[in-house]
């Protein structure tokens, strides 16, 4: 083992610091030690806060020798997605466009994260304002892999999947608008949820879909994801979309089972184009549900054919929008070249919007423009109530529905970056999850014959994360999967 | 042929509330360029809107006086366009459910009654300005007002004279500051009129043209709205005339107004027409209003000053003119309502309320709730000076008094000794006097010219300054007429 | 193909994008091909179907009206290309 303290869970960290047995400078110095080691090679983050972590850290370690008590979260180094702006530190979204951008804010999931005393150790990679399923849309490089540095580490939240697999942060902050927390979590062998849509505050999260963005936590277990969780939920007064509800102790009753569990798999995901590891890869865990008692049943998403095209209309149209601000009048970049006042805005948004960016943008734009409306924006809004329809009918009879995260394990680097449509396939099981703005996770299931991670999703009715995490972990506490990890962190 | 003169308005009002309507940035018009500005209303990446309570519920307001039919769901859309003010590059605001539609509005013209249709109002929020350095060639941006909620009105194209335009705009204003949703500051831009204007023309042969609509933008006052539409209903007569243009082979087009020149001047059309692409904004939550909240709303309005106006003339006795005078300023009028109660005598009161008290307000830049004579003391002066007892004179030497001291005018009138003589036997000699002085004037009135009677008051005025002049005039001619 | 480039460089224009001719001709076929994907939209019958616009069902969602102090001038323009101090400076707007 090159570092037991890279090893440690975040909720062992945090006892640990809080009982004075290890310091917060220790953890952050060995984290910081290991993104020495392993960035350069996955490029998992695009800034790494040194001298802030450091800081931090010893303010904690003040805190702790003083008797003082310390956040839920002491001394963790976590790393955050750079979609999430942090005040005084480099916010670029991957993205050229505000490749200087320093928020004068936070975040309110950071000034979470602050609070219960959590290190925020860098800013991680993402495909630019987290439009991709590969983190090859990054403007600063693409993130590796950590399990095979040849291959995509999934998307949009690269980065922080990356990091965590990399043993960079022992947990991370993710965004998850068509399925960018759950893909790049089942590429790189993680925990990652959504939640459901206004259980996080989304302020300061830079917007792509506002209407399907949601913040979640990625671990390496189960317990570490449901502490992140209960950290960054809640209503907050600066969304307005944020929900007024408790926020149950996610992580206290992990380990009480689900009873009479009443597993639901959907007949629509297992059909053509499903990966056979894949498959069998989730079959072996229902499997596992079934030993432990749970009934598992078919369900029907009749309408899942149509997810992808309802996604690609609804996100992008409001992307084109959120993102018409960058303009480089305010902030962010500018051309150099001189103009008028239109060509300045076209030649600044040419120059700091990446391929795919411009895509959607463009998709979008059409689709609100004026003839195209109703055919297009309109009747996506209608059939995202039908799919919405179809998992509230579906959890009228399962507790919860179970089936793949990706129709493949991580693909190559380049393999898709031709075919914008054969990506946009990669989110086909995650994207109704957002629609619908239900909770998700994805969990280790299994690793293929080449030692790829794959990932089961598993969805939930509204506001149910505390169930959800509960069949999660009966899962993660006897598929007996753990102790696998990169090469990379060994310097392999 | 005949000419008629086609007249639609758009009316933005800002609305008078301490935030602006998606943040907790000042509204407040006085502050240096752009230091009432946050994350949120400069559009900065990751800030959310938060809805402004009071803007909403002034809106709902505006929408019952303008007796529109009140959303009980309404929403928030973006409206998508490119513009350095405008720092998201789209504007909040209510595209197909706005939160009040189907009203009408009252408003007086030479003593009739006229109404307009109202389309629409909506809520919706302002963009910052724009600064054309002429030296540098750049522009300045300021966005302290970016973000200021605004109300939108819309009206049928009901109107066809500027007269007509102008005495609606004056009643809007009016409404709305009764309503006290805003001040209406017009130099300050708190209320923006945009006239929709075209003419039907109706030639000879009965052929019916109509003349592209031209959308005069911004108009900063009454005189502005006005002259823009007498000036465009010049020129676009004048370029039907040479041209033959009509809606159906010529666009719309906007203008702008020359304040100095009293002439419209072409507008630099954008690029593109425009495709706002409306959306509803994913970041705002929909508003449903309930009976019981609608009621509440409703019934937190007062009376609206055309009401006002005419409860004034029909029930107090008040001419047209004093009337409108008076409802003008809402407090002025609650001041007057107040005293002529107590005095009983309405009409007097209203002069000297018009006269007296809004002529020390102005001068001394005092407003009417600041006033030192308080309505009842006010009404007391009034029953005082109309009892005959005191010269006008010696009534405005009393309220003057009044200003500082808190002596009641009966008080002052006996200090200062003021008192007109109302004994007729106090005054017998001195008209016995005037009148052989003055035989040519006595045949006069005799001969039936009452006029001519006037001098003669002057005569004994002057020798008995305290001579009630009723009571002198009513001796004269009763001395004149035995003879 | 469903798309025109002319229709393209409309949207493109609409969307203040400057895209080269050759990026044109790409997006004309890569958003015809999205656009034909997304045509099986059209099979499905939605006459009766509610559009949803939001993800949850909350209503009146208000903050009160109080004024808070704003960040400041250095602030505001921190983070922009150009200023002219208190002012932004952007290119010249031709009124219109």
């Amino acid at each position: 083992m090159r570092d037991a303290i890279t090893e440690l869970s975040a909720a062992a960290i945090r006892a640990k610091v809080a009982e004075g047995e290890l310091s917060a400078k220790a953890v952050v110095e060995t984290h910081l030690a290991m993104i020495e080691a392993t960035n350069p090679r996955v490029n998992g983050l695009l800034t790494v806060c040194g001298e802030e972590s450091l800081a931090a850290a010893e303010r904690i370690d003040a805190r702790v020798a003083n008797g003082k008590k310390v956040g839920p979260l002491a001394g963790v180094p976590v790393a955050v997605k750079d979609n999430l702006c942090t005040a005084g530190v480099r916010t670029t979204c991957a993205s050229k466009i505000l490749e200087n951008f320093i928020p004068p804010y936070n975040a309110t999931v950071v000034e979470k994260l602050m609070k219960a005393d959590a290190i925020i150790v860098g800013k991680a990679n993402l495909d630019e304002f987290a439009m991709g399923s590969s983190t090859e849309n990054s403007a600063f490089g693409v993130t590796a892999n950590p399990w095979d540095l040849s291959r995509v580490p999934g998307g949009s939240s690269g980065g922080s999947a990356a990091a965590v697999a990399a043993r960079m942060a022992p947990i991370s902050l993710g965004s998850d608008t068509g399925g960018s927390i759950r893909l790049p979590a089942s590429f790189c062998g993680t925990v990652g949820m959504k939640p459901t849509y206004g259980r996080v505050s989304r302020y300061g999260l830079v917007a792509y879909g506002s209407s399907l963005d949601q913040i979640g936590p990625m671990a390496r277990n189960v317990a570490d994801a449901a502490l992140l969780l209960k950290v960054i939920s809640g209503r907050d007064e600066l969304d307005s979309t944020s929900v007024d509800r408790p926020v149950p102790a996610y992580e206290k009753s992990l380990d009480k089972p689900v009873t009479g569990l009443k597993i639901g798999v959907p007949v629509e995901f297992f059909g053509e184009g499903l990966d056979a590891e894949v498959e069998s890869a989730i079959r072996r865990g229902l499997e596992v549900y079934k030993a432990a008692g749970a009934k598992i049943v078919d369900v029907h998403l009749p309408h899942t054919e149509y997810a992808v095209a309802c996604y690609y209309i609804v996100a992008v149209a409001e992307a084109s929008s959120n993102l018409a601000r960058y303009d480089g009048m305010h902030y962010g970049h500018r051309t150099s070249e001189t103009g008028d006042l239109v060509e300045t805005f076209r030649r600044t948004r040419a120059e700091g919007f990446g391929e795919e960016v411009q895509r959607r943008i463009m998709l979008g734009t059409y689709a609100l423009s004026s003839g195209y409306y109703d055919a297009y924006y309109k009747r996506a809004l209608r059939v995202r109530r039908m799919i919405t329809s179809d998992f509230e009918a579906a959890f009228k009879q399962v507790h919860a529905i179970a089936g793949p995260v990706c129709p493949t394990p991580a693909f190559k680097l380049g393999e898709k970056m031709t075919d914008p449509l054969t990506m946009y396939l990669s989110d086909i099981y995650t994207i109704s999850v957002n629609l619908a703005g239900l909770p998700a996770i994805s969990i280790p299931a299994g690793y293929s014959k080449s030692g790829l991670p794959i990932g089961m999703q598993l969805i939930g009715p509204v506001f149910s994360e505390g169930k959800l995490l509960r069949i999660a972990r009966m899962h993660e506490s006897s598929a007996g999967l753990a102790d696998r990890r990169p090469a990379v962190v060994d310097g392999k | 042929m005949d000419v008629k003169l086609i007249i639609g308005m758009e009316v933005h009002v800002e609305l008078d509330t301490a935030s602006k309507m998606f943040c907790a940035c000042s509204t407040s018009f006085a502050a240096p360029p752009n230091s009432n500005v946050c994350p949120v209303c400069m559009g900065m990446p990751g800030t959310l809107p938060t809805m402004n309570a009071l803007a909403y519920e002034y809106s709902v307001r505006a929408g019952i006086a303008l007796n529109c039919t009140i959303a009980r769901y309404t929403k928030w859309d973006r409206k998508n366009y490119y513009y350095p003010d405008l720092p998201k590059n789209y504007q909040i605001s209510q595209y197909d459910l706005p939160l009040a539609e189907n009203g009408s509005f009252e408003y007086e013209l030479d003593g009739e009654t006229k109404r307009v249709r109202i389309i629409r109002a909506h809520l919706e929020e302002d963009a910052g300005k724009l600064l054309h350095e002429e030296l540098t060639g750049y522009t300045q941006v300021d966005l302290n007002r970016a973000g200021t909620p605004l109300l939108e009105i819309v009206t049928e194209p009901d109107f066809r004279s500027a007269d007509e335009v102008g005495a609606f705009a004056r009643e809007l204003r009016n409404t709305i500051r009764y309503l006290a949703v805003s001040h209406c500051d017009m130099q300050k831009g708190q209320m923006r009129f945009e006239p929709n204007i075209n003419l039907h023309i109706t030639a000879d042969d009965g052929k019916v043209y109509k003349t592209p609509i031209c959308e005069v933008k911004n108009l900063n006052s009454f005189r502005a709205v006005e002259g823009a539409i007498t000036y465009e209903s010049r020129r676009q007569l004048a370029e039907w005339e040479t041209s033959g243009v009509t809606m159906a082979t010529g666009n719309k087009v906007n203008r702008g107004w020359d304040d100095k020149k009293g002439h419209t001047v072409p507008q630099r059309e954008k690029e593109e027409a425009h495709d706002y692409r409306y959306l509803p904004d994913p970041d705002l939550i929909p508003v449903e209003l309930s009976d019981e909240r609608l009621e509440e709303i409703r019934g937190s309005i007062g009376e609206m000053p055309i009401d006002r106006r005419r409860r004034f003339k029909a029930e107090l006795g008040l001419n047209a003119k004093d009337a409108a005078a008076l409802v003008e300023d809402k407090h002025l009028a609650d001041y007057f309502e107040a005293a002529a109660a107590k005095s009983k005598l309405p009409e007097p009161t209203a002069k000297w309320v018009l006269n007296e008290v809004t002529a020390h307000c102005n001068e001394h830049d005092v407003r009417v709730a600041d006033f030192p004579i308080t309505p009842h003391r006010l009404a007391a002066l009034v029953i005082l000076a109309e009892s005959g007892e005191i010269s006008r004179a010696q009534g405005r030497e009393i309220f003057t008094e009044m200003l500082t001291s808190e002596k009641d005018p009966v008080e002052i009138q006996q200090a200062k000794g003021f008192g007109q003589i109302t004994d007729e036997s106090a005054l017998e000699s001195v008209i016995e006097t005037i009148l052989a002085a003055n035989p040519k004037a006595v045949e006069a009135v005799k001969a039936g010219k009452h006029q001519a009677i006037g001098p003669m008051i002057g005569h004994v005025k002057k020798q008995e300054p305290n001579a009630n002049p009723k009571l002198v005039r009513e001796m004269l001619l009763r001395r004149i007429q035995g003879m | 193909m469903a798309i025109s480039q002319d229709e393209v460089r409309k949207v493109a224009k609409l969307a203040r994008l400057e895209l080269t001719d050759e990026q044109v001709h790409r997006f004309a076929n890569q958003l015809g091909a999205m656009l034909d994907y997304v045509d099986r939209l059209k099979e499905l019958d939605v006459e009766d179907v509610e559009p949803m616009a939001h993800a949850i069902s909350l209503r009146n969602v208000f903050r009160p009206d109080a004024a808070r102090e704003s960040q400041g001038v250095e602030a505001t323009l921190a983070n922009s290309p150009a200023s002219d101090p208190p002012y932004f400076k952007v290119p010249r707007v031709l009124r219109g």
